[in-house]
């Protein structure tokens, strides 16, 4: 028997509890004591609502309450399109359930190749790899291209998931000034010449809904001889002419090296993905960690998104429909008098920005009270510590439905004290 | 005057505008601790030394700084 098989035995029937300062969990009290704290005031938790029902894109029924959704990332309303749910059920009774395994081993199907091939046509690229979540896609893209002695190059306002990725790999992560061509340049300019570079920038930031000068900074990147990947989450399907996003639309695609995107958002289900016309680009499946070391995606999800995809490449009456929606939302927002993250709708997400957490709260529950779900955020989500209310939009949202929005938001807004 | 306390007293200038309460700066001064900065000011203060001595700080560098003397060594590190 070994000593430690004895130091097992020794120990009491009834062990005494784990002292505060050796119990792991003591980190989060004052994480627990603010979300308690919140939830005294009487006000419902922002981040445990539950949708018991979806009768559409656009409608919830929470806590027994028809809902209109204004706080989803269903931009193209692709989740209830007959073809889109045809094509998973198919897969369903083909395939099965789920993979059981590794893109890399066993967990390649027929429909991922499918949807693979419809993502290098919606990109008219040479290469396209799909992972488990867009989370993973910046996670393994990051941490896999840029490594020891190399530089990855970031805008502040980053998503979690790029600084993630940073945190993943082991190149030195710098930092830039959000949106600023200027900052990027002078930073690019002090790192090492002959060093290898990436830098990371996204088209639309999803906190306020503000596009990125991709012309400008993209020039930048390549004056300093950087690769660029640009994360196109919340663009697709509606920037430029083929709707492959703000790269598009600025016409940088020759000179974006690699583009990030997913499937939980315009294509309307889970995943997420790269295209790049790398002629190595294949060689990301063989060393990229987050691809190679967790389940594939079920058939039913990668048929789902494959048939969206390509009718996405088409969708051009939805895509109008959608620039409309934010329009009008923006322009009756401004005219009702609330504070915008852009002066322009330039994106399908509106955010409105209030004072404080009290304030964001109040007016969020009035909200949903009346029967609007929109997306509350708070640091360290959000730039500059600035609480939103964040709205996004449909292309299935009617016209009818905004302007019950606007009435929504007319009265709470006037309830909670934060428009005249 | 020593480089490093040319250095210094460079740093100490650059941190008042963000010292809202007035800490005495000395080398064992910390900026989480003693100076209360959350990460949005440090990511401010980081930016104004970077531009000062016209230097990169990475953040994977900044995650090993927690002291005033810390930074002035790794500035006059970088400055080389």
């Amino acid at each position: 028997m070994t000593d430690a098989g004895l130091a097992t035995e020794k120990l009491p029937a009834d062990p005494a509890e784990i002292a505060p300062e050796r119990d792991l969990m003591s980190k989060f009290d004052a994480l627990i004591a603010e979300r308690q704290a919140l939830i005294d005031t009487g006000v419902t938790d922002p981040f445990a609502i539950v949708m018991e029902q979806v009768k559409s894109p656009t409608e919830a029924v929470i806590a027994g309450k028809d809902t209109i959704l204004l706080g989803t990332y269903n931009y193209m309303g692709m989740t209830f399109d007959p073809d889109v749910i045809q094509a998973g059920k198919d897969a369903l009774d083909q395939f099965g359930s789920g993979t059981n395994g590794s893109r890399m081993l066993n967990g390649t199907f027929r429909d991922h190749m499918e949807v693979e091939q419809a993502l290098r046509d919606f990109y008219g690229v040479s290469g396209a790899i799909v992972f488990s979540t867009g989370y993973m896609a910046n996670l393994g893209m990051i941490s896999t291209l840029a490594g020891k002695g190399e530089y990855v190059i970031l805008d502040a306002d980053s998503h979690a998931s790029i600084y993630d990725g940073c945190k993943q790999g082991n190149a030195e992560i710098v930092r830039f000034r959000h949106n600023d061509v200027t900052d990027l340049d002078k930073r690019l300019g002090r790192l090492p010449k002959d060093a290898g570079k990436l830098v990371i920038l996204e088209g639309v930031y999803s906190m306020l809904g503000d596009i990125a000068p991709l012309k400008e900074m993209v020039a930048v990147a390549k004056k300093h001889g950087a690769m660029v990947l640009s994360d196109e989450a919340h663009s697709m399907g509606f920037y430029g002419p083929n709707g492959r996003g703000v790269y598009e639309d600025q016409g940088c695609e020759a000179d974006v090296d690699f583009v990030v995107g997913t499937f939980s958002k315009s294509v309307g289900t889970v995943g997420g993905f790269c295209v790049s016309n790398h002629p190595k680009f294949e060689a990301i499946r063989l060393a990229c960690r987050p691809y190679i070391f967790t389940a594939s995606l079920p058939p039913s999800v990668v048929a789902t998104a494959a048939t969206s995809i390509r009718k996405l490449m088409t969708a051009t009456k939805k895509r109008a429909q959608l620039w409309d929606n934010a329009r009008k939302l923006h322009g009756g927002l401004k005219a009702l008098g609330f504070k915008l993250g852009t002066e322009n709708p330039d994106s399908a997400i509106i955010a409105i920005i209030l004072e404080d957490q009290e304030q964001a709260v109040t007016m969020w529950q009035a909200l949903l009270d009346g029967g609007l779900y929109v997306n509350m955020a708070r640091p360290p989500a959000t730039p500059a510590g600035t609480y939103l209310l964040r709205c996004s939009l449909c292309a299935e949202h009617t016209p009818a439905q905004i302007d019950t929005v606007l009435g929504m938001f007319a009265a709470a807004g006037k309830a909670v004290g934060v428009i005249g | 005057m020593t480089d490093r306390t040319a250095i210094f007293d460079t740093v100490a200038a650059q941190i008042e505008p963000f010292n809202k309460k007035g800490v005495a700066v000395t080398d064992a001064t910390t900026f989480q601790g003693n100076l209360e900065w959350d990460s949005l000011t440090v990511m401010d203060f980081v930016a104004a030394i970077e531009d000062e001595f016209d230097i990169i700080i990475t953040m994977n560098m900044q995650a090993e700084i927690e002291t005033v003397g810390q930074l002035v060594d790794a500035v006059a590190k970088l400055k080389g």
